[in-house]
């Protein structure tokens, strides 16, 4: 017996060490700790980094590095002619993560996914309310409660939603981290032993990574998951360290303690690419800087008027002075380049502070609240710095700025009052790569009062956008767009300052990284060299 | 004593009070607001708005909601956490070791190096090593914490590959926390170099976190100690013709030491206010940083009771120096 016990003890420990010798890791320093591991709950692009793109699938994919759709869990699917009705046909043989804490006895079902979908929609369900406090907010914002009218199952492997009114983007929608897909078997497990948080801390997906641990605000851990439907990753172990100040980040990938960091500061871009042990991926990013003003409060009712402050503006010194070598593009329109329907032939108002000032001069504008917050974001990493060029600007036009400064969050309630005077600076970040994300959710008549900050309703642009919303046809919604932004630059309810760069950077050791358009760290595909 | 411990406790009540409601209102002085933080840059609709409002209790008059909270904390409930969910003493307790531990080592550096350079000092009154010392602790104590931080991580880490940039230990290391303090688990789970790595991981963060009380430890030590060296029984001492060593190391010491207790009890207020900075440089995991995420993202739950629960440890540590005062020194009993 004493043998026996031995050579066992023995056995665990070659393996555990042969393991240990072969096992590839890829630590990346992460920019803060996911609020919980249930994408459904949270809202960050760090909570969907650590808690969605490592253990979750969903029904389809962004295509690896572009905004794309692609087959996920399910591998094909039919939407009706009406745009009412999507079928989705389920991938066979797809298994959970086998964890400490959860052994599936079964495949993915359709089960699995009218349950990812209705514990955010019905509000009887236990699950609505798991959580102390608990608010489904990307499921709300994306208006799924508005849209879903029905969840059914058709059989094991096809699953069928119905709409209450079509709606394009859809699809892309299915793509998101809310719309992760998770195991019905483990929640009913979870629900049945009194442990239903669990399913917040503990995750069990279908993803390419199985969770195996999260010490509180420093490490996450994750292996490669052995049953994965597209096949195991090519790393045995992937460790999120997270490190919230960007100098320490950049001094971690340096001295190789992390294989990838996420967001350097823009102003050491330059030194990181003079190090030749490191590579720096960047990127046009899904997103949009701009100054709102609001059309319905003089002066800014008047078109004429918008356009002059905008000619006043010296686009290019701006975003040199914000973002020095780092690299931003001025914005033309209100989507970036790199999205779909992006109309090439607009431009926006060219710098010409003369004529600016005969048309402000003529109606007699002469002094103008402008608003910066105290934040810094992707899309505008110094909204005072911005202001005060702007105010410089302004000043040579014979116009006289005053800025109004506050904090984040009292900043957009603010902001979006309807009768709010003067021009506001904010941004956006996309969500899922559909133009509708952009041009309903900023300025869309319904947006008035939530984030459509310049209170513009336009007829002909509304009309373009709902009718864009209705069907599925890309070439005829890129035509909707493309007149949208026209409309726009005509009307210019804004004045658009740039698309940003993101940046990540990777140890030269590091090979199969892809950088994602939408601002996700994703680590599928990836390799390390020993 | 028994007299003292008591009206020493007796205290804490209304103090406790007053910082109850002093976390309370500080968050809620704050402007932004929880919901509108949550919510992201989506925004949401003033309907929605005003069912979460409802739903997290914000709706209700503030001393609705203060006494709601009182009575929570009587019956042992800090609440959760509005971002996260969790209860916020579980995530105290998970994050606080991380914290002592540094604490601990930063004031274990600070007292073996602060003492001896005021002593040091004290006894070269004048001279070009008395001022120099000075002017050094001086220096350190005016260094910007985070800047300081940043340096001794680009140097030690970033050019002379000495030290681990940061972190507690080495990713590659890996056991279920036992105690929460990274030195005894380390040494618990048995992996070899475990123990190593984490020494290593703490050097930085203690040297940056000990230099503001180091600083303030060695100026208390000098001025002690040139006051008790003046007094009549050190001069006795030496006349007697004692060794300077025992008259310096044992009659005056023992003296000058009661103003540095106290010094020191009062440094633990601000250790864990320089602990939120040194936290945020070393990507260390404990209270400090978790607070100040709390106050970024408006989470009341997280800033009034994460107040509430530094407050009554700074208070314990307070009582535990005043009954050390009383130790060492008999005569505030007696007062």
């Amino acid at each position: 017996m004493k043998l026996m016990k031995t050579l066992l003890t023995a056995a665990a420990l070659a393996a555990m060490l042969g393991g240990s010798a072969y096992a590839k890791t890829l630590v990346y320093c992460s920019e803060a700790s996911p609020a919980n591991f249930d994408p459904g709950t949270t809202t960050g692009g760090n909570d969907y980094d650590a808690g969605s793109r490592t253990v979750y699938n969903r029904l389809v994919e962004f295509k690896h590095g572009s905004t794309e759709v692609e087959p996920g869990l399910a591998d094909s699917w039919e939407i009706s002619p009406d745009g009412l009705t999507y079928t989705f046909h389920l991938h066979p043989g797809v298994k959970f993560q086998t964890t400490d804490y959860f052994t599936p006895t079964r495949d993915l079902n359709a089960d699995d996914v009218i349950f990812s979908f209705m514990r955010q929609q019905d509000d009887k369900s236990p699950w609505f309310t798991y959580l102390p406090n608990l608010s489904y907010d990307y499921y709300v914002g994306m208006d799924m409660p508005k849209y879903t009218k029905e969840w059914k199952k058709i059989d094991d492997l096809t699953v069928q939603l119905t709409l209450t009114e079509p709606n394009a983007p859809m699809l892309a929608n299915m793509a998101m981290d809310f719309a992760s897909i998770m195991s019905k078997e483990y929640a009913d497990k979870l629900a049945a032993s009194g442990n239903m948080a669990d399913l917040a801390s503990k995750p069990v997906g279908t993803g390419p990574f199985t969770f195996v641990d999260y010490q509180l605000d420093s490490t996450i851990r994750y292996k490669a998951n052995p049953d994965y439907f597209k096949g195991k990753e090519k790393i045995d172990d992937l460790i999120f360290q997270i490190t919230p100040d960007a100098t320490t980040r950049l001094q971690k990938v340096q001295s190789g303690e992390c294989d990838v960091m996420a967001y350097p500061n823009p102003a050491d871009v330059p030194a990181i690419k003079a190090d030749t042990n490191l590579n720096v991926f960047s990127q046009a990013g899904l997103n949009v800087a701009y100054m709102s003003y609001n059309t319905t409060q003089p002066p800014f009712d008047k078109p004429e008027v918008r356009h002059a402050l905008n000619a006043a503006i010296d686009k290019d010194a701006l975003i040199k002075a914000i973002f020095q070598d780092a690299g931003a593009i001025p914005a033309d329109n209100l989507i970036p380049p790199t999205m779909w329907s992006w109309n090439k032939d607009v431009k926006s108002d060219a710098y010409d502070p003369d004529g600016a000032k005969k048309v402000l001069a003529a109606n007699n504008v002469t002094k103008i609240d402008l608003w910066a917050s105290d934040i810094s974001r992707p899309y505008n990493p110094n909204f005072q710095r911005a202001a005060e060029l702007i105010q410089a600007d302004w000043a040579k036009v014979g116009v006289t700025a005053n800025i109004i400064t506050e904090e984040w969050t009292k900043y957009r309630a603010d902001g979006k009052a309807k009768d709010r005077p003067g021009a506001f600076q904010i941004g956006w970040s996309g969500d899922n790569g559909d133009p509708d994300n952009f041009f309903a959710t900023l300025f869309s008549c319904s947006a008035i009062g939530v984030s459509n900050y310049s209170s513009w309703c336009n007829k002909d642009f509304e009309n373009d956008i709902q009718k864009a919303k209705t069907t599925s046809d890309v070439a005829e919604r890129t035509k909707y767009y493309e007149d949208a932004q026209v409309i726009f630059a005509k009307d210019a309810p804004a004045f658009l300052f740039d698309h940003s760069q993101v940046y990540v950077v990777t140890d030269k050791k590091v090979s199969g990284f892809v950088q994602d358009p939408l601002g996700m760290h994703r680590f599928d595909g990836v390799d390390v060299t020993e | 004593m028994l007299r003292f411990l008591f009206n020493k406790i007796a205290l804490i009540v209304p103090t406790l009070i007053g910082i109850t409601i002093c976390a309370f209102g500080f968050v809620r002085l704050l402007p932004g607001d929880p919901i509108l933080a949550l919510a992201g840059e989506h925004g949401v609709t003033p309907e929605r708005y005003e069912a979460l409002k409802v739903q997290f209790g914000f709706d209700r008059p503030i001393w609705d909601q203060y006494f709601a909270y009182v009575g929570g904390l009587l019956h042992g409930d800090f609440g959760t956490s509005i971002e996260t969910h969790r209860p916020v003493i579980q995530i105290f307790m998970t994050l606080f070791p991380a914290t002592l531990e540094l604490s601990i080592c930063a004031v274990i550096f600070a007292i073996v190096l602060g003492i001896p350079a005021g002593m040091f000092a004290a006894t070269r009154r004048g001279t070009a090593v008395d001022q120099g010392l000075m002017g050094t602790a001086l220096v350190g104590y005016s260094m910007p914490i985070f800047w300081w931080g940043l340096l001794l991580i680009i140097f030690f880490s970033g050019y002379l590959h000495w030290t681990p940039v940061s972190g507690r230990i080495d990713v590659r290391y890996f056991f279920k926390p036992v105690t929460g303090f990274m030195l005894i688990d380390s040494l618990l789970s048995g992996q070899k170099g475990a123990f190593q790595s984490v020494v290593s991981h703490l050097i930085l963060p203690t040297i940056v976190l000990g230099t503001v009380p180091l600083a303030v430890i060695a100026r208390q030590t000098r001025s002690a100690m040139l006051e008790v060296l003046s007094e009549d029984y050190v001069r006795t001492a030496r006349a007697k013709g004692l060794r300077d060593a025992r008259v310096i190391g044992i009659h005056a010491l023992r003296n000058a030491l009661i103003p540095v207790v106290t010094t020191i009890g009062l440094q633990v207020g601000a250790l864990l206010a320089g602990a939120i900075l040194t936290e945020t440089i070393f990507a260390w995991p404990g209270v400090g940083k978790w607070l100040v995420d709390g106050i970024f993202k408006r989470d009341y739950v997280v800033v009034q009771s994460g107040l509430l629960l530094i407050a009554l440890l700074v208070m314990a540590v307070n009582l535990i120096v005043d009954v050390l005062y009383a130790v060492i020194n008999p005569r505030i009993r007696v007062q």
